[in-house]
């Protein structure tokens, strides 16, 4: 058997000094080539921390206790910076929240979409434009010439999110990485965001991490899912079982919690008290018995 | 309106954006008129010697202290009068042009390069670089500047270098707590986590992805700083301690004017009204690319 395309192992996280608040308890999973997995959990439940650990970018004052994080077999935590830079800036790449701060506004599109092929793959300009240009193509921009060329700041939210999605294919990586791709955009301009991201994902037969708080899009895009609360794996599996037949009381207030067009009637329950009290008192326990370990 | 909307679903065009932003730089009143005056004193000092009357060192000891134009006694030779040595007012204004401009664009540019440089460092790496240039600029500021300017020229003797060294060691601090400031929120921007995501080295982000877009704050300031420049060089002129005194300078004609200022007030007023119009136009180009360029005020 192939080593998986990402495998996370007993992950925990905290933040602050000395023991610090726990973010990522005990934190597993596991992404095979091509496979679209899902991040899903609500606001703290440490779904973009898991992202920013694997991308070596979490913010000051967050730490990771224990754990691997291999790709394709190699284990990032103990490469040195360096050479970690070389394997991420190469095969991982990041689909970020904002499309409209993640350009530079003082850069044209053509200087930035062509930094990853100079960079990594030594390519002239030229060559990298072209290559791009034809990205650009691909992920449906009318007129990818003038787009090139144009600052930022002329494109709309959906335009630049487009440019984001080819500037994160441009070097084929493995892994892609959308944290929450669709939330800063209008939801008719998500649904084409989504099939995009999924049309890309299958042509290139990249593996892709989807962080998001919405069960629907998970139900759209994702293979298998992992669902998180207060930084712990509460259910993990197939999306076709985990929808159909949820066996975490937490995922099945949150898909009570869903708005269902077919049943307008029912739906938007809010998880109920004694729901978040199972979960706590999961980790509750959970946290005893780290503490008896350790 | 509706070409608005059409603007938002179609890129616009590049030439179209970059000529914006020269309308938008012209459009403001403040730049037309500070640019216009620094283009044309920039002309005189190129063109010195050829527009001067007179050589500015020749003295004419039997026409001195002849008042200006429209003034009794005035003699049609000399525009704006003579000095108490004879010597033509107009070309020395002319010629300390040249001195003037030479210190406002070399001086302010060396202290935007130091200033820049530290500020960026210290805005984007933090911790123990941001405390020593922190601490720096503020034990700095606890200085008077025009002392320990002229501190710095009486230890590095007195000529146009050590002028400009001086302005620029002193007022570095200027920029480089603005640039701080813009860098540090640069940094929190999301491009910049995407580019080390991408895998860029810390000094290509700040030099490549922060430093564009400090740059607009940069212009305006730098414009400014020329203008302080101007006057620090003709108060070390005026104290003596700018160029050797055969060289003709604003802050020199001050000096001089002042001691004859009863028998003469034009060879005391004349360079200070050069001063303060030169002074002026440099704030006001300053202030208008600073509004003109600011991408908040833009809208």
């Amino acid at each position: 058997m192939t080593a998986p395309l990402l495998a996370i192992s007993h992950l925990g996280a905290v933040s602050g000094r000395g023991i610090g608040v726990p973010i990522l308890r005990d934190v597993s999973l596991e992404i095979a080539h091509g496979e679209t997995h899902g991040l899903v959990g609500e606001s703290g439940a440490g779904k973009s921390t898991i992202a920013k650990a694997v991308l070596g970018i979490l913010p000051h004052g967050i730490r990771l206790t224990k754990g691997r994080i291999e790709l394709a077999g190699r284990d990032l935590l103990s490469l040195d910076a360096r050479a970690r830079r070389e394997l991420l800036g190469a095969e991982v790449a990041l689909i970020p929240q904002d499309p409209l701060t993640a350009l530079n506004p003082g850069r044209r599109i053509e200087t930035q979409l062509t930094d990853g092929l100079i960079l990594w793959r030594g390519q002239a300009f030229k060559e990298a434009r072209r290559r791009m240009l034809a990205l650009l193509e691909e992920v449906q921009i009318r007129e990818p010439e003038r787009v090139m060329r144009a600052y930022p700041h002329e494109l709309s939210g959906g335009m630049r999110q487009r440019v984001l999605i080819a500037a994160a294919f441009g070097l084929e990586p493995k892994l892609v990485i959308a944290d929450e791709p669709t939330t800063a955009l209008d939801v008719t301009v998500q649904k084409q965001i989504l099939r995009l991201i999924r049309a890309m994902q299958a042509r290139h037969g990249t593996g892709v991490v989807f962080v998001t708080h919405d069960l629907g899009v998970v139900a759209q895009i994702c293979d298998r899912a992992t669902l998180l609360y207060m930084g712990k794996v509460m259910e993990q599996g197939r999306v076709a079982t985990l929808l159909e037949a949820p066996r975490h009381p937490y995922t099945q207030a949150l898909m009570a919690a869903c708005p269902r067009y077919d049943r307008p009637g029912q739906g938007l329950e809010p998880v109920p008290a004694s729901v978040f009290a199972t979960c706590r008192a999961e980790i509750a326990a959970f946290d005893r018995a780290e503490a008896g370990h350790g | 309106m509706a070409e608005a909307a059409l603007a938002k679903a179609e890129p616009a065009s590049p030439e179209r954006r970059d000529r914006g932003v020269l309308r938008a730089v012209l459009a403001e009143p403040k730049v037309v008129f500070g640019g216009s005056f620094i283009l044309l004193l920039i002309a005189v000092a190129l063109s010195a010697p050829m527009i001067a009357p007179h050589d500015p060192l020749e003295q004419d000891l039997m026409s001195g202290t002849l008042p200006p134009h429209g003034f009794a006694g005035a003699s049609p030779d000399f525009l704006f009068g003579t000095d108490d040595l004879g010597r033509d007012v107009l070309s020395r204004l002319i010629f300390g042009s040249r001195i003037a401009l030479t210190v406002a664009f070399v001086a302010a540019s060396l202290a935007a390069l130091l200033g820049t440089l530290l500020g960026l460092l210290a805005g984007y790496f933090g911790k123990m670089t941001d405390i020593v240039v922190s601490r720096l600029i503020e034990i700095w500021m606890a200085f008077p500047p025009v002392l320990l300017s002229i501190l710095v020229v009486a230890i590095m003797g007195s000529g146009v270098g050590s002028v400009i060294a001086a302005i620029a060691i002193i007022d570095w601090t200027r920029f480089a707590r603005v640039v701080r400031a813009e860098t540090m929120a640069q940094a929190q921007a999301d491009y910049v986590t995407a580019a080390r995501t991408l895998g860029f080295g810390r000094m290509t982000i700040l030099f490549r992805e922060i430093l564009p877009n400090v740059a607009p704050l940069l212009l305006g300031l730098v414009t400014l700083e020329m203008g302080i420049a101007v006057i620090v060089e003709a108060i070390l002129s005026f104290v003596g301690l700018s160029v050797s005194s055969d060289t003709p300078t604003w802050g020199g004609m001050i000096a001089q004017g002042r001691q004859i200022i009863y028998q003469a007030w034009w060879v005391f007023a004349l360079p200070l009204v050069a001063l303060f119009a030169t002074v002026l136009a440099f704030n006001q180009l300053g202030d208008g690319l600073r509004r003109a360029l600011d991408p908040v005020m833009q809208r």
